[in-house]
């Protein structure tokens, strides 16, 4: 039994904190990259820029929406740590949840929320923000407000 | 030519996530954390991003239509329903449990972390489940020529 719970993770890692620097420079240098790709699609392919809606593209039920396109950019987004491992020559540096029953719960929710709500952080938030699309507006301002609640509630009620 | 660019752009955004730090979960909850360790990198991220593209999409929609394409597909909803309020308020949840959003946890795939391998699958499960469900796949995304019909 105990040893099936630790397969499942530390439960305390529900609100677990991990100190990261502040990188204004690094982080405007980021973003100016996922603008230049946001851009780039549009100018070429005509098309969004949506993670969310480019991952549903790849997935059942199908219709015919380029999926290999989708596809195409799927795997170009997963070579960038590869990419940016061999042009730095440092490995990507990330801390990630290892409680399972949390990530699979957030995942879940992840999935559901951005399929019913029509696009995440990149579709609403960067594409429709600079297209000032209402509806981007009020979902990049209603997801930004329960995220800030959930690590409030995880950290600062459940997790102090 | 059009898978190409597919590619090269899907490698800039992550790229642009990897540097940018929205690839490591704990740098996105120290910014949801306003009232902790809060760490405001990511306004960065968003800014330069918005800035770059609220431009260039100005530029890119003076032209008739995509260099590769026949059209601009933009989606051609403009209410706010209830399905779109609900759907960002779930979404968000997941965000502030996880640190997680759909790009960054696509392009974490290759690094393994456990949390990683199992958040993917389980976001896939959602979005197929509620694209079964409500058939959210082929509703939403009807899509309307743009500026090319329009100049029409």
């Amino acid at each position: 039994m105990s040893a099936r719970l630790k397969a499942l993770g530390e439960p305390r890692s529900i609100g677990a904190m991990t100190a990261t620097q502040f990188t204004p420079l690094a982080s405007t240098i980021g973003g100016v990259l996922i603008g230049i790709a946001t851009v780039l699609l549009m100018l070429f392919n005509g098309r969004i820029a949506g993670i969310s809606g480019i991952v549903g593209r790849l997935l059942p039920p199908y219709r015919n929406n380029d999926v290999i396109g989708a596809a195409a950019f799927i795997l170009g987004l997963m070579t960038a740590p590869l990419g940016y491992t061999l042009a730095t020559g440092t490995s990507v540096l990330q801390t990630v949840s290892g409680n399972v029953l949390l990530m699979v719960i957030a995942g879940l929710l992840v999935g559901i929320g951005t399929t019913y709500g029509g696009g995440c952080t990149s579709g609403h938030g960067v594409c429709g923000l600079s297209r000032l699309s209402l509806r981007s507006v009020a979902a990049t301002a209603i997801f930004m407000m329960t995220a800030f609640v959930t690590v409030f509630v995880t950290r600062h009620i459940l997790g102090g | 030519m059009g898978l190409l660019v597919n590619a090269i752009a899907g490698f800039l955004f992550g790229l642009g996530l990897v540097i940018g730090g929205m690839a490591n979960p704990a740098k996105v909850l120290n910014f949801l954390d306003l009232t902790g360790s809060w760490d405001p990198s990511l306004a960065f991220v968003m800014a330069g991003a918005v800035a770059v593209t609220f431009i260039g999409y100005k530029l890119v929609f003076r032209q008739p239509r995509p260099l590769l394409a026949a059209r601009f597909q933009l989606p051609e909803m403009n209410q706010i329903d209830r399905r779109l309020v609900l759907g960002a308020a779930i979404f968000g949840v997941g965000w502030g449990l996880s640190g997680f959003c759909p790009g960054p946890a696509i392009t974490s795939l290759p690094l393994l972390a456990k949390g990683t391998l199992v958040f993917v699958p389980a976001m896939l499960g959602g979005m197929i489940l509620t694209r079964l469900i409500t058939n959210r796949g082929l509703q939403a995304k009807t899509l309307v020529p743009a500026r090319a019909g329009e100049a029409q």
